[in-house]
């Protein structure tokens, strides 16, 4: 039960005042500006945009530095910011087989076409805190280029695809389900988990995809490929009536690969987790891949024995934003609530003591009777 | 082909003072309001029939016109709303000449009664103070409104339009820069 | 089910396409200073930003599905008889105006080869060599393996 409650309005503006000196810091040092924190801060501006699910960079940023790094309550920020905007339509499907590739690995083949291209990445890093960057001011050369540029790679899927050792996808032309305008509701197909996948809590993602690698569902995953990059993004205008580019985002794609002992309509083959994510985020886009694969159970007649394989479990528990809102909601006045709690409780404990009283009083009553009777 | 005219000078404002006026009218059933007195719209589009879809239409409200190429260009531009064949896909359907029969349109369900259509309907003039007399929600005793050009046999649609409530079609009528909304709550008596 | 809107200017060898995507990918600055003076437009639709929902497919090349939305700015103007568009990635009003302003201005076949030489020209130049430079630093990155001699 819900109360309007009045009042601790000057409280509250006090606290807001706080929050932003606290958001400012020591005022003796410089302030960050939106510029920098898109710059420099650039995996949590990606961050927060896959979880805002909304592809722009300055706005991530703001928010970013608007919630003071708090990257849920900036990907809320944005969520809110683009419920005032209006949907033009949606885009062409975009192309990920003519990325323009920053990074492009795959764990299955060593030589493939297009070659592994390892791009801005922290592995093979030391992970020990590096202090050169205490020290400001350093400028940092530009790294080398090679002679030959990377081109257009075909996708590793294709390759087993056109032996016939990999699972086609299914396409149809189908207006895809839209969380944004319906709620979900379940069975789930394939195109609305995605896109609840895509803009997931990452943590989420990453312990439920785990869980799958240790046996909570496993299907034996392999990374087929990792891209990084830009893609174009193409968009048909009704009164043009052709598409048109409206320039590029950036994005990370994931193709787990995974074994699929064959049914009784289809042999063994591989078939594919998907992973899809804005900015460059390759745990996000890992675990959304191995977690689609893991929620395609039911589709390959697998059994349905853990978390990950659980749609509902896992569609209804992956957006950090209505987590955060149910999760934190508790924090908010229940007083009305808590005091018939009380009450409740107040009345078990009365009867419980009252009965007991009664149990002893026929207790002693019987004990009483019983030495009568034996005197 | 005619070049296309702008929409709503100021698309946000404009727009949410013509929402304004249509909620006037939906909650107000009969009563006549102005709407995009200042646009012009390509014939034969009216300036409240174009008002009341630069407000609602948009991409994600498919819409069934009979107005032709160069009203359809100026909609589509505009709302960038997009066009179906049949008007029983549409979300609002415009008519400016002879419209779709009502139960030919999308009544929604019981389950979700707003997916009902909006049908739009150019008439030759409203009016109030006498014509037919409107009763239901919003209306304490009765309104009356005059409206020249109905579509042909109206009221005895509009009564079976009404009798399946909550499912049915909401009308807005509109002349030139005045429009009158009937929700499918209303009764309509002839006058 | 939809009805595919009629051409208004048919684009049949994508060059429209092609100088659309050039300006999408330009700044407003970029734009501006390459930009000869120009005659009044009337805008049709003042510059606007929304969203689009971008689709991936499953797979890669399976069903599509609604990845998230991504801010664009569309305008449209008229130049004369030509109607410009843009829509353009991001919220830059200006860069949309602009961009639609040499759409329109590039429709007039008395002016679009010298526009498409001082401004398209320059900045499709400048994209590619970005582009280009950053496919050599990637590849600067590519792995060349070798084989270990296999010792007895």
């Amino acid at each position: 039960m819900y109360v309007a409650v009045k009042g601790g309005g000057r409280a509250i503006s006090a606290a807001h005042a706080w929050l932003d000196e606290t958001r400012r810091g020591d005022t003796s040092l410089p302030e960050l500006t939106v510029a920098q924190v898109e710059q420099q801060m650039g995996l949590a501006v990606d961050r927060v945009m896959a979880e805002g699910s909304c592809h722009d960079r300055f706005l991530a940023a703001l928010a970013i530095k608007q919630a003071k790094g708090d990257l849920i309550e900036a990907a809320f920020l944005l969520r809110a910011y683009r419920t005032t905007l209006v949907r033009f339509g949606a885009s062409e499907p975009v192309e990920t087989s003519a990325m323009r590739l920053r990074r492009r690995v795959s764990a299955t083949y060593k030589d493939l076409p297009g070659g592994q291209v390892l791009g801005p990445t922290f592995d093979y890093t030391h992970r020990l805190l590096d202090f050169a960057l205490a020290a400001e001011g350093e400028a940092r050369g530009e790294g080398p280029q090679a002679p030959a540029p990377v081109g257009e790679v075909p996708r590793v899927t294709e390759l087993l695809a056109r032996e016939g050792l990999m699972q086609r996808e299914a396409t149809d032309d189908a207006e895809p389900g839209d969380l944004t305008r319906q709620p979900l509701a379940f069975p789930a197909a394939r195109p609305v988990r995605l896109q609840n996948l895509a803009r997931g809590d990452e943590g989420f993602l990453l312990a439920l995809g785990y869980s799958t690698q240790r046996g909570y569902g496993s299907n034996h995953p392999f990374v087929g490929e990792i891209r990084v990059g830009h893609v174009a993004v193409e968009f048909t205008p009704p009164e043009l009536g052709f598409a048109i580019e409206l320039g590029e985002i950036a994005i990370t794609e994931c193709q787990m690969v995974n074994q699929f002992k064959g049914s009784r309509t289809e042999p063994a083959q591989f078939t594919r987790g998907y992973g899809l994510v804005f900015g460059h985020g390759e745990r996000r886009a890992m675990g959304m891949a191995l977690v689609d694969r893991a929620l395609r159970a039911e589709e390959l007649g697998e059994d349905i024995a853990a978390p990950a394989q659980d749609a509902e479990f896992v569609l209804y528990h992956s957006d950090n934003i209505e987590a955060t809102g149910f999760v934190e909601h508790l924090k908010l006045p229940h007083y009305v609530d808590f005091q018939s709690e009380l009450e409740n409780l107040r009345t078990i404990r009365r009867s419980a003591v009252a009965a007991e009283a009664a149990r002893d009083g026929m207790a002693e009553a019987a004990r009483d009777g019983t030495a009568e009777a034996a005197e | 082909m005619t070049p296309l005219s702008p929409g709503f000078a100021d698309p946000v404002l404009d727009a949410q003072a013509c929402f304004r006026a249509v909620l006037e009218a939906m909650s107000r059933p009969g009563r006549v309001v102005v709407a995009g007195a200042a646009l012009r719209p390509p014939a034969p589009l009216c300036r409240a029939a174009a008002a009341v879809l630069l407000t609602l239409a948009d991409a994600d409200t498919p819409l069934w016109s009979d107005a032709g190429a160069n009203a359809e260009a100026w909609l589509r531009f505009h709302c960038g709303a997009a066009f179906v064949t049949a008007p029983d896909h549409a979300a609002f359907v415009l008519a400016t000449g002879t419209p779709p029969a009502l139960d030919a349109l999308q009544p929604g369900s019981e389950e979700q009664p707003q997916r009902g259509a909006t049908l739009v309907v150019q008439v030759a003039s409203l009016g109030a103070g006498h014509g037919w007399r409107l009763t239901g929600p919003g209306i304490e005793h009765e309104h009356r409104l005059a409206v020249t050009g109905a579509p042909g046999g109206f009221l005895a649609a509009w009564a079976m339009n009404r009798a399946r409530f909550p499912r049915g079609v909401d009308v807005v009528l509109c002349a030139e820069d005045r429009l009158a909304a009937l929700p499918r709550t209303v009764a309509i008596q002839e006058g | 089910m939809t009805r595919n809107a009629p051409h208004p200017m048919p684009d049949p060898l994508g060059e429209r396409r092609a100088w659309m995507a050039v300006l999408a990918r330009a700044g407003a600055d970029d734009i501006a200073v390459l930009l000869p003076a120009m005659p009044a437009h009337e805008r049709l639709r003042a510059p606007e930003t929304g969203l689009v929902m971008v689709r991936g497919r499953a797979g890669g090349d399976g069903a599509a599905f609604n990845l998230g939305e991504m801010t664009v700015t569309r305008c449209a103007v008229r130049l004369g008889d030509a109607v410009g568009h843009a829509y353009v990635a991001g919220r830059d009003k200006r860069q949309a105006e602009l961009a639609a302003l040499v759409d329109a201005a590039l429709q007039d076949p008395a002016r679009r080869d010298a526009l498409m030489e001082a401004v398209i020209a320059p900045l499709a130049a400048r994209q590619q060599a970005a582009r280009d430079a950053e496919a050599r630093r990637a590849a600067a990155t590519r792995v060349e393996f070798f084989t270990l001699a296999t010792m007895r």
